[in-house]
């Protein structure tokens, strides 16, 4: 093994082709040098170029202000934190359709709980009762997930189907829970998860977060460095090293100063003593738990042994049984992380619309996978991005918002949502394509 | 030179497996000592795919035997097969194309950090020094190995059944996408394996690979075993004449052969 390792250094330096020791000339080559995902930047530039149209475009040019970012933000929550668990059962080949149905029965169970059960037994408006509302949604979520998943992998129906069945009876359920009522309202505390004036950091803790998240982004390049250059592989250039950091650590700074520039309307300000003040915002709760969401579900993806299996399965099914990989038991796991996202989702929707009906989430499924699809995931399997999915919901959201912003009707809306559907997969098929070739 | 005193590493004993009635493979037996390579030949469909997937877990047999070393075992995963010592390189490969080269090897098998991280740097290290031994050429281990070359896909599931010590290597048809070159490459690693005691069941067409690489011959045609004959006793044409007529060497006419032609 000593002289294999030998001969391996000495190889190193005839194998770095040649084009990585010239200055790369093309941006894509740029791009490939940096070790930069170009699927990733031709998404970020969609968005760059969807909201600028749309900001010069929108009377009054409201767009790009911090009242809508704001409010787009917050809007892109929802979808968005469920999109990171689609990805996952995507690449694996299923498919989750009753994503919007189990957030009306979990959504309702929340409320039914924190609104006619807690009040009960621990009294009304109790400092708990947004936790154990929350435990029992997150509870709830994973175990119907376990359950639909269970069908599909041990059973063998397709998730289509099973999904399709859950998308009918959890919507069932969630009308019998109440009878068809609207329960309303929710926990004062519980209810600052769906963001809105109180239910955000403020700006001083925005600020703290968006440079801790910058000091994170650029340790995780110092440690990824460090650990490769102990093997002796092939770095990044350091001019693509501190390119990324000043630019997204840049990009977050402005992104979150532009957002503190959104201030409590002046009559809640009054209300809290600080009237003639500008007192910012700051990021919401949806927006940083979808971010944490996010952040977490890389991880596990890119990380975990978990992880590596979903991809391996959604490559070769029959190559990952034959490595050895438990692929019944990891379809399981996919479809209860799907449910334990759904749950966070339905309390992050109850929180917002401080009611729940049996009618939340309709149509949402669509919205949750078409973002997971614009973001890049194969139907296909075996392909697709967490950060993808979340700029996906983005580029949803963004379309909707702008659109309402013109003034454009409902329908038309759809329409247009549809389109950008069909086109943003089809411009992916047709690269991707090209690539192969 | 092969030590044939103790019991064999691997004996498959009359072992069945059926399709719906059909019987892919019927009441065959064969075994493998250390540092030992035994070819499976047959035409196609002639069970050898079959026989062999029953020992590395893909499909339990419905009846018959396994032993390994001597002890019966009962292998019904992929997970029991490895557990015993038993890898395969399958015919398809069994590679995950989404996934690098590092990622393919140790597919189900990964490195991790102590805090149960994946450690792709310690799986590519490992990768690296394993491609240095068996194809030096080979340098793409951050692409998908959907991009690589038949070769190096090939390469690729040679470096995930060597990697993990095995005893029992199953090798599919292992040079079936090679040129010449990689070709004369895996017959060296065959025999470099076989000198350090590896037991090998090498399934082929070619015959004359199979010539070139085995101890002995197995021949199977329509599910049954035709014989298993050591390879210096005979000759191409007899084996040839055990392919395709399913006839020993001793019940071989003049008349037989001069058809083979």
């Amino acid at each position: 093994m000593a002289e294999t390792k030998v001969s391996a250094a000495e190889r190193e330096p005839e194998s770095a082709p040649e084009r990585e020791e010239r200055p790369p000339r093309s941006f894509r080559e740029t791009l490939r040098a940096a070790e930069i995902d170009a699927r990733l930047v031709g998404l970020l530039g969609a968005l760059a170029i969807i909201w600028i149209v749309f900001h010069i475009i929108t009377p009054n040019h409201t767009f790009l202000t911090p009242r809508n970012l704001w409010n787009l933000s917050v809007q892109t929550a929802v979808v968005a934190i469920m999109a990171t668990g689609m990805v996952l059962i995507i690449v694996t080949r299923n498919i989750d359709l009753s994503v919007g149905a189990v957030m009306a029965a979990v959504g309702m169970a929340m409320a039914v709980v924190q609104h006619d059960w807690l009040p009960e037994w621990i009294g009304f408006d109790h400092p708990l009762t947004w936790v154990i509302a929350i435990a029992v949604g997150l509870a709830l979520g994973a175990a119907i997930g376990a359950f639909q998943g269970s069908i599909v992998a041990y059973v063998g129906v397709p998730s289509f189907i099973v999904t399709l069945g859950g998308f009918l009876v959890w919507r069932g359920v969630a009308w019998w829970m109440a009878s068809g009522q609207t329960i309303a309202p929710m926990d004062t505390l519980f209810r600052k998860l769906g963001g809105g004036s109180t239910g955000t950091v403020g700006g001083t803790w925005s600020w703290i977060l968006a440079v801790g998240a910058c000091v994170g982004i650029v340790l995780l390049q110092f440690t990824r460095r460090r650990q490769r250059g102990r093997y002796g592989f092939r770095l990044r250039p350091m001019w693509a090293e501190i390119a990324i950091a000043v630019i997204v650590c840049g990009a977050l700074l402005v992104l979150v100063g532009f957002l503190n520039r959104y201030y409590l309307p002046p009559a809640l300000a009054a209300q809290a003593g600080k009237a003639g003040q500008n007192i910012s915002l700051g990021l919401a709760y949806p927006v940083l738990i979808a971010i944490g969401v996010g952040i977490v579900m890389t991880f596990i993806a890119t990380r975990r042994r978990f992880g590596r299996f979903v991809y391996g399965i959604g490559g070769n099914p029959e190559a990952a049984e034959l490595a050895g990989i438990k692929t019944k038991r990891t379809i399981v796991k996919t479809f209860t992380l799907m449910g334990l996202l759904v749950g966070l989702a339905a309390a992050v929707q109850i929180a917002r619309l401080n009611a729940a009906v049996s009618s939340l989430g309709t149509g949402m499924e669509l919205n949750v996978i078409a973002a997971a699809v614009i973001g890049g995931t194969s139907l296909s399997g075996g392909i697709g991005t967490i950060v993808g999915a979340l700029l996906g919901a983005l580029v949803m959201q963004s379309l909707v918002s702008g659109m309402v912003l013109m003034g454009v009707e409902a329908p038309l809306q759809d329409i247009v949502v549809g389109i950008v559907l069909v086109f943003a997969v089809a411009l992916d098929t047709i690269v991707r394509r090209r690539a192969a070739r | 030179m092969i030590d044939r005193s103790g019991p064999p590493l691997v004996e498959l004993r009359n072992i069945r497996v059926a399709f719906g009635g059909v019987h892919a493979v019927d009441d065959v037996t064969v075994d493998l000592y250390p540092g030992e390579v035994v070819g499976l030949v047959g035409g196609n469909g002639a069970g050898k795919t079959t026989l062999i997937r029953t020992l590395s877990g893909a499909h339990p047999a419905d009846s018959g035997q396994i032993l390994i070393g001597g002890e019966p075992c009962t292998i019904s995963h992929p997970r029991d097969a490895k557990a015993l010592g038993v890898e395969t390189i399958y015919q398809t490969l069994a590679l995950a194309d989404n996934i690098d080269a590092p990622g393919n090897v140790f597919l189900g098998r990964e490195l991790t950090t102590r805090f149960g991280n994946l450690d792709d740097s310690a799986m590519e290290d490992a990768t690296r020094k394993l491609m240095g031994r068996l194809n030096p050429k080979f340098q793409n281990f951050v692409v998908p190995v959907a991009s690589l070359s038949g070769g190096q896909r090939q390469s690729v599931a040679i470096a995930r059944a060597v990697h993990f010590n095995a005893r029992i290597l199953i090798m599919d048809e292992p040079t079936a996408a090679l040129g010449p070159a990689e070709t004369r490459q895996v017959g060296d690693l065959i025999r470099q394996l076989r000198q350090e005691g590896l037991g090998i069941f090498l399934i082929s067409h070619d015959i004359h690979d199979v010539f070139d690489l085995s101890d002995r011959i197995s021949v199977m045609l329509q599910g049954k075993l035709v014989g298993t004959v050591n390879k210096t006793d005979v000759t191409t044409d007899e084996v040839l004449a055990m392919i395709i007529l399913g006839k020993l060497p001793g019940e071989v006419t003049q008349k037989d052969l001069a058809e083979l032609h």
